[in-house]
């Protein structure tokens, strides 16, 4: 596997040629954050970021997306039958993607590609990408991937990787797709073994920087039913505004809502983000609704990550620890103080 | 790449209005594609989300057994956006189903048991598949004992009225209907609640399973009959309903703590829903 | 600003303990730099956590809708002039309330204060008089508090709260010579494509999260236009004309009744400049009916109330 060393400079050239084979994502400064876009004229890779506002799931899981279309003209023979939209699933690139999000990916894949059911535009959207990840020097105070089974320099999960060595990046290849990447990629010369170590040591003292702790080790063993008739849930509920800025930025965050859209004679079947946080979401046809109580719905979401997750899949939280919800929230709702709550009652 | 949230396409071949208020319909579907129908091969208690393009999908228990072939038949309360549309449509429309999805009342364990049955109102779509495969000469012999005790509001209000009046008439079913209340002098059949009349007809649970689908209500005050009669928790089956979209256990929507209806549901034992977070 | 917590807490304990409000509605300091979040204290043994300082950014007032309780609630200027247009519009009965009022020295806009820093990360923020201190891993700096105060503070004119059962300090003056439209009148002067432009621009960001909308004390509708179903107003997805249709009938749905305080701004998380879309409202209000939301209970917001010398030159 790839193991090469580039200037900074080199490799900002480097992957300009990326973009004859694939359709190229990179961090952008976009006002005060920073989002992943494409590659193109005019647009600059910020690699020196933090993370971005918004998780680069929508490379993947756009946040609308088109899956069916029909035509509702009683003249046409195919009247009113459903037909999949064409879609293109040429290759696509991540390049710079933070090892949390990453892990998101791998939490996320089990629900849209699973041995019963696979959601054909999730799976081929992502098996089309390739991921190449940036360790992150600097975690920050809200940051919890160590906690949560990932790490600032996880590999899992990643296709290459970059090491961000101050003045040069060390790139390594880590799976078949990330060398038919990198390969592409003139330039950087061989790293040799003292590139290497100080590559490793960045990697562990990166670890150490991670201060914020969310206890998770008790969390399979309690009564779902305990916890979900806990009763510290109205009170970590009352400031939630119920708005969907945790689950639209959540790396982790799946739900999503199906929508049929008519325009004359022509419409689509489409898919959007959905939240749980939305009182509609369980709102039957009849009017019932098991979720009529904001705090019903707060609780809902704290218990899926941390209770629901674990228990069905037995693989840890359904959390990659990224810290956007605990730096976003408007009211400062903070998950790390709620699984506390949990992992101790 | 197989696409499971793809429709079959489907024609609507009867329309029967059910009920005296015209809120319940059942509809009867004939696959455009033949080869659907052997795709579409379902168990009694399974649903299938039936698809109206430019309007939405809704989930619906399928009423038909496998039994009856060619067709599938779902009955439908008029009751929001696409089931108002639905119940304006027309025999000869064209419209998808896509399914079966979720799981199915325990046929293996029932095999060999006394099966009780017991229906309120318009859940009672499920339990006709089931009843029909069950009297079926092919399946008969599986089971032993069958009692049904089915009860609506009204006589009016009663589902698969001409059924129901046959399967009393047969002696291989014990079959009890029963009504809220009617002023018809010509009433034939049982008069009192669900609940009271299950109390009355069902007189133990050796070796008997029940299943239970009705508005909650009535679940409620059957619950304590059935666990009286001695039915412990794993024998008593019910099938719950949730706001659902895909249908597959995918857009997150219809969860119970763990379990989605959709996927892991929609039937579940009473002894797995003490289990689950109240939240239904 | 800090100089109120200590004064929010005992004014909590004595009317909690004296049973003359049922709960208290308050701030707690946030476990990030910049936030804080709105709390429901009940038990007086609890009244330590609530706090009071610069970053009391959000609308309590939205706490407020179709409670039935003795609720005693910290309000500034902006978020008293909410609670009169909630008596107004029967959403809490005066009787149920205990307003402790709070003259406001303006809140400080959390991502100045971030571009400020260059967006190195902040870890901590201490407030001194009209200074704060910026802490972070590997730096200290210090700010001038009002070159960094959020959009609406700074051309406030009602930083007193017009209506109170009690204040807790004296009034503070209210400013004078400010322009609070001033990037109103750029927008109304643009001509109608680059009007379109600057619209579509501002919106392009949204993600529909409804932050500003749930924020908002006005929004109190059971079920918002935007959920409707029978029928479908607006579409649900990230199309940009159904996003644009859902930011200004919110805006027109909040005419005469916005009071600028900002909540909506600060909590969207893409950092939208939400108030350009109530801003151009208010001011028409204020030039059509000469009306400020919020100011008197003896007074229905003008779209509320006919009056005779009301403008009526559309009438053609």
């Amino acid at each position: 596997m790839t193991d090469k060393i580039f200037s900074k400079e080199e490799w900002l050239g480097g992957i300009e040629a990326l973009r004859e084979t694939y359709g190229v994502f990179v961090p952008v400064k976009d006002g005060d954050f920073h989002t992943f876009m494409p590659l193109s004229e005019g647009k600059n890779p910020d690699f020196d970021y933090q993370n971005s506002r918004l998780s680069p799931k929508s490379v993947v899981y756009p946040q609308s997306e088109r899956l069916f279309e029909y035509t509702l003209d009683k003249a046409d023979s195919e009247a009113n039958i459903v037909k999949e939209s064409p879609k293109d699933y040429s290759p696509k690139a991540v390049i710079g993607i933070r090892p949390c999000d990453v892990h998101a990916f791998q939490i996320v894949k089990r629900n849209f590609d699973n041995p019963e059911y696979r959601d054909p535009w999730w799976v081929q959207h992502f098996e089309s990408t390739t991921l190449v990840g940036l360790g992150c020097n600097e975690p920050c105070s809200t940051c919890f991937c160590t906690e949560v089974g990932g790490g600032p320099f996880n590999q899992e999960g990643l296709d290459a990787f970059l090491f961000d060595m101050g003045e040069t990046y060390l790139v390594k290849g880590l799976t078949d797709k990330g060398e038919a990447l990198l390969g592409k990629i003139t330039g950087g010369s061989p790293a040799d073994d003292q590139a290497l170590k100080n590559a490793e040591d960045l990697a562990a003292s990166a670890s150490k920087k991670i201060t914020s702790s969310i206890p998770t080790d008790k969390l399979k063993e309690k009564r779902t039913n305990d916890l979900f008739n806990a009763p510290f849930w109205e009170d970590t509920a009352f400031a939630c505004l119920n708005c969907g800025t945790c689950t639209f930025l959540c790396p982790t965050c799946w739900c999503f809502d199906i929508q049929d859209e008519v325009l004359g004679k022509e419409g689509d079947r489409i898919r959007n983000w959905d939240s749980c946080m939305s009182p509609l979401f369980t709102l039957h046809g009849s009017g019932h609704n098991p979720r009529d109580n904001k705090f019903q719905r707060v609780r809902q979401r704290f218990m899926h990550k941390l209770k629901y997750y674990v228990d069905k899949y037995d693989d840890g939280v359904q959390c990659s620890g990224c810290g956007r919800c605990v730096r976003y929230c408007p009211v400062n709702i903070d998950i790390r103080e709620v699984c506390k709550l949990m992992n101790s009652f | 790449m197989e696409n499971p949230y793809l429709p079959y396409p489907v024609r609507i071949d009867k329309i029967i209005t059910e009920t005296e208020d015209r809120n319940l319909k059942t509809f009867r579907f004939v696959f455009l594609n033949p080869e659907d129908e052997e795709k579409f091969a379902y168990t009694p208690g399974q649903f299938a989300e039936l698809s109206i393009a430019g309007k939405g999908e809704i989930p619906i228990g399928i009423a038909s057994s496998p039994t009856e072939k060619g067709f599938v038949t779902f009955t439908v309360n008029k009751t929001g956006l696409v089931t108002t549309y639905l119940h304006n449509m027309n025999e000869g429309d064209v419209m998808g189903i896509r399914g079966p999805l979720g799981n199915w009342y325990p046929w293996d364990e029932m095999e060999g048991k006394n099966v009780v049955i017991v229906g309120g109102g318009f859940a009672f779509t499920t339990l006709r598949s089931s009843i029909i495969s069950m009297i079926d000469p092919a399946n008969r012999s599986k089971f032993k004992d069958i009692t049904v005790v089915y009860g609506a509001r009204t006589p009016g209000m009663l589902l698969y009225k001409d059924e129901l009046a046959q399967w009393e008439q047969r002696d291989d079913i014990n079959m009890h209907i029963t009504v809220d209340g009617t002023d018809d002098p010509d009433w034939k059949y049982n008069t009192g609640f669900v609940p009271t009349i299950t109390e009355e007809k069902v007189t133990n649970a050796d070796n008997a399973i029940a299943i239970v689908c009705g508005p909650p209500i009535m679940i409620r005050f059957t619950q304590p009959v059935l666990e009286k009669l001695g039915f412990p928790p794993e024998r008593i089956i019910l099938s719950l309903e949730m706001r659902m979209k895909c249908g597959i256990g995918i857009c997150g929507r219809c969860n119970i703590g763990d379990q989605y209806v959709c996927k892991d549901g929609p039937v579940f034992s009473l002894a797995q829903l003490k289990e689950m977070p109240s939240e239904y | 600003m800090l100089k109120y917590a200590e004064k929010i807490k005992e004014t909590a304990l004595k009317l909690l303990k004296e049973n003359r409000v049922d709960t208290f509605i308050g701030y707690k300091k946030g476990t990030v730099p910049m936030m804080n979040e709105p709390v429901l204290v009940t038990d007086p043994d609890k009244v330590d956590q609530l706090y009071w300082d610069s970053f009391c950014g959000l609308n309590l007032c939205n706490y407020l809708t179709k409670r039935t309780d003795k609720i005693g609630i910290v309000a500034n200027g902006c978020n008293s002039r909410n609670i009169v247009t909630h008596i107004i519009e029967n959403q809490i009965k005066r009787e149920q309330l205990y307003i402790v009022g709070i003259p406001c020295e303006g809140m400080i806009d959390h991502r100045a204060v971030m571009r400020a820093v260059k967006y190195r990360e902040i870890l901590d923020i201490k407030e001194n008089g009209g200074k704060f201190l910026v802490k972070g891993a590997d730096f200290e700096e210090t700010f001038e508090k009002e070159k960094f105060l959020q959009g609406n503070c700074a051309t406030c004119t009602h930083r007193n709260p017009v209506i109170h059962d009690e204040i807790l300090g004296d009034p503070v003056e209210e400013q004078t010579g400010v322009e609070p439209f001033k990037d109103v009148k750029k927008i109304e002067e643009m001509d109608p494509a680059k009007k379109q432009t600057f619209f579509t621009g501002l919106i392009s960001r949204c993600i529909r999260c409804y932050a500003c909308r749930n924020s908002c004390p006005l929004c109190y509708c059971p079920t918002c236009f935007v959920d409707e179903s029978t029928p479908q107003w607006v579409g649900k997805s990230s199309d940009p004309t159904d996003t644009m249709t859902f930011h200004f009938l919110r805006a027109y749905h909040c005419a005469g009744r916005c009071t600028d305080c900002g909540a909506c701004e600060r909590v969207c998380p893409m950092g939208i400049s939400m108030r350009q879309f109530t801003k151009k409202l208010n001011k028409d209000c204020q030039d059509l009916f000469s009306w400020e939301a919020g100011l008197t209970l003896d007074q229905r917001p003008p779209l509320d109330v006919y009056r005779p010398d009301d403008y009526n030159d559309f009438i053609k």
